[in-house]
């Protein structure tokens, strides 16, 4: 049984970063009806600027506070991520302003590109470490119900907080801000929201500026716990299923697709996946997702659309 | 003034419905082929053979089958890579366990295999569309990868994890020089091309293309969405099976499931809109711009004295960068272009 809760645990913890970055998915989605397959480019570009900024403020300022080097190493990532955001509007979501989706899938996939070969130019490719100081010792909980107690990390504790707060904070922004409304706008029509008044660049600098920073907050984390290095950018392709598991369009529906593929994650791998060999966690999100997908073509929280003729 | 169709008058329903109903055309096409067929092998260098020819032919084998998908039928598909390696291993298990297994049956099965995975996957396609398709499909590449590395049935119990043939011949003649390879695939090519040209201008290719351009429509019309979408799933994964065993047979012989990777996958649908969706040409042109787009900056980043990693990296970027300027300059593809070509030939050399 204590088996079984510290993999449940597990599970969750990396579900949450699963869904850290399905948010920035979402969000994309949401405010610019744009199937950003370059989200996880993008968190491993902030997570590169972070990382080596972090080492380079100290040397360049002559400063020995760890936490103000991070500071200054955050502020100067997230400008970074805001260039992107506005290099990324100028220079190609706003010359294929009423194409398909597959077009701007595809030019996703172009950035997506550009990024991965850019940042690791830019900032190199070894492994890099980020360390912002969250605590990395274990924590031991129920150990008087079970034999050793479940183990805990203790970083992952305030990687769900943390998360937990920007879904918060985002669904409120999108719900009861005139930005958060003139995003959602843009998503459902552009052209109509053009016409209103609400400036289109303007809402996809800033949307993908959000995303850039959501990125970053799971850049950041993942890069405290694993390093920082070019497989983060595979993450991508486990946030999909989150994605489309939890809706295209709702935020905390990512979250909680990544925690539901989280846990099912592991607990197959570990109780199913000795049976078949092995390394299932691959294609279980998506497997589960096609079947769901069945039942709910919209996601578990999306919303339904209805086609008329 | 050589190229114009005045004057070319159709007096039979033959002619009325050729493929290529203008003289030039087919002066052109069977002059290629020809090309291809004799002059191509005679001089081309060994190099030329394994490192741009045969990768060319087979990937747009495997492109066309894709545009059949996603071009006209609207359904995209990030699995590709995934069908490639069905049909590659499909083929292999055949021509391993059956003794005196002839290659060219081996490769189709191969392909029967790829459409009948093709066809499973595609059922979500009768319920979801658009991005949640292109999703659901990367169950297909994920679910592959897997099942190639693990279940060891699949690569005859080898040790290794990958596997290889050798030994290729038809009815009796060896696949063994680069130029024999190269005949084989182009055989391979020029079939399916015609095939899939005459698909997409029957029936069944007009309900693809009605399915494409609005499904609901289509629906009212009187065509069947689940026939329309599965046989393009079915005739894709075909091809696409097809060139998987092409090219684990001929341009590999030996491989490992990360030779079908998503990669593959990407790089094949990036062909296709490079190339044009809904065009056979333009899978060709797609094609052999991706093939030899990398060569061409490899060598050039190498001779420009970049180390090999920077070199790696600037070609990632430059490749990124080209995707996006085609999609921003010119949406429809390569294919248009080639299009665009011919309407100024037909006015040539007046203007109007």
């Amino acid at each position: 049984m204590g088996f079984f809760l510290e993999t449940l645990i597990g599970g969750l913890m990396s579900g949450m970063l699963y869904g850290l970055v399905a948010i920035g998915f979402v969000l994309i989605f949401k405010a610019s009806g744009v199937f950003n397959f370059a989200q996880g480019a993008m968190v491993l570009f902030a997570a590169l600027a972070m990382a080596r900024f972090s080492e380079w403020a100290p040397k360049l300022l002559g400063l020995d506070s760890k936490l103000i080097a991070n500071l200054i190493a955050f502020v100067a990532a997230m400008a970074v991520m805001v260039l992107v955001a506005w290099l990324i509007e100028k220079l190609v979501l706003g010359k294929l302003v009423n194409q398909e989706g597959i077009t701007l899938l595809m030019a996703t996939l172009g950035i997506t590109y550009f990024l991965d070969g850019f940042g690791q130019t830019i900032f190199g490719s070894d492994i890099y470490k980020i360390d912002v100081g969250l605590p990395k010792d274990p924590l031991f909980l129920l150990e008087s119900t079970f034999q050793g107690g479940i183990l805990v990390n203790k970083e992952d504790l305030y990687a769900a907080v943390i998360a937990a707060a920007l879904v918060v904070a985002l669904s409120i922004f999108f719900q009861y801000t005139a930005t958060g409304r003139a995003l959602r706008a843009v998503a459902d029509d552009h052209q109509a929201a053009q016409s209103i008044g609400i400036p289109l660049s303007r809402v996809w600098v800033i949307v993908w500026s959000v995303a850039g920073f959501v990125a970053l907050v799971a850049g950041i984390i993942w890069g405290s716990k694993l390093g920082v290095q070019f497989s983060l950018s595979v993450l991508a392709l486990k946030a999909l299923p989150v994605v489309i598991l939890g809706g295209l369009t709702s935020v905390p529906g990512a979250i909680i697709g990544g925690l539901l593929l989280g846990v099912g994650e592991k607990l197959s791998e570990v109780f199913i996946g000795p049976m078949v060999g092995g390394g299932i966690e691959i294609w279980f999100g998506y497997v589960v997702v096609l079947l769901v997908l069945l039942v709910r073509p919209q996601g578990l929280f999306g919303e339904k659309i209805i086609d008329r003729v | 003034m050589l190229y114009r169709e005045n004057g070319q008058f159709k007096t039979s329903y033959r002619a009325d419905q050729q493929v290529f109903p203008i003289l030039q055309d087919r002066v052109a096409i069977w002059g290629l082929i020809l090309l291809a067929i004799v002059a191509v092998p005679m001089v081309a260098p060994e190099y030329l053979f394994r490192a741009i020819l045969i990768p060319f032919l087979i990937l747009s084998l495997a492109a066309l089958g894709l545009n059949i998908l996603v071009g006209y039928c609207g359904q995209i598909s990030l699995g590709t890579g995934g069908f490639m390696a069905v049909g590659a291993y499909a083929a292999y298990n055949f021509f391993v366990r059956i003794d005196g297994m002839p290659v060219v049956v081996a490769i189709l099965m191969g392909g029967v295999c790829a459409t009948v995975v093709g066809v499973l996957f595609g059922i979500p396609s009768l319920r979801i569309k658009g991005l949640y398709l292109a999703v659901a499909t990367l169950a297909a590449q994920f679910f592959t990868d897997w099942a190639f590395l693990r279940i060891k049935w699949f690569t005859n119990n080898s040790s290794s994890g990958s596997v290889n043939v050798a030994g290729l011949n038809v009815l009796g003649f060896p696949i063994e020089t680069p130029a024999q390879k190269y005949l084989f695939c182009l055989a391979f090519v020029i079939v399916f091309a015609v095939i899939a040209k005459n698909l997409v201008r029957s029936h069944i290719g007009r309900s693809w293309m009605a399915m494409r351009d609005m499904d609901v429509a289509a629906a009212v019309i009187g065509i069947r969405p689940v026939y329309a979408k599965l046989t393009a799933f079915a005739v894709s994964s075909f091809f696409v099976g097809v060139a998987g065993a092409l090219w684990g047979f001929v341009h590999l012989g030996s491989w490992e499931p990360a030779a079908f990777n998503i990669d593959r996958s990407f790089q094949l649908l990036f062909m296709v809109i490079i190339g044009g969706l809904g065009s056979i040409m333009g899978s060709f042109f797609g094609a052999a711009f991706i093939v030899i787009l990398p060569i061409v900056l490899d060598n050039l980043t190498v001779a420009l004295g970049f180390d090999t990693a920077l070199a790696a990296h600037l070609t990632y970027m430059v490749f990124g960068a080209l995707i996006v300027f085609f999609l921003i300059v010119e949406p429809h593809g390569l294919a248009r272009l080639w299009s665009t070509a011919k309407e100024k030939l037909r006015l040539w050399p007046f203007p109007h």
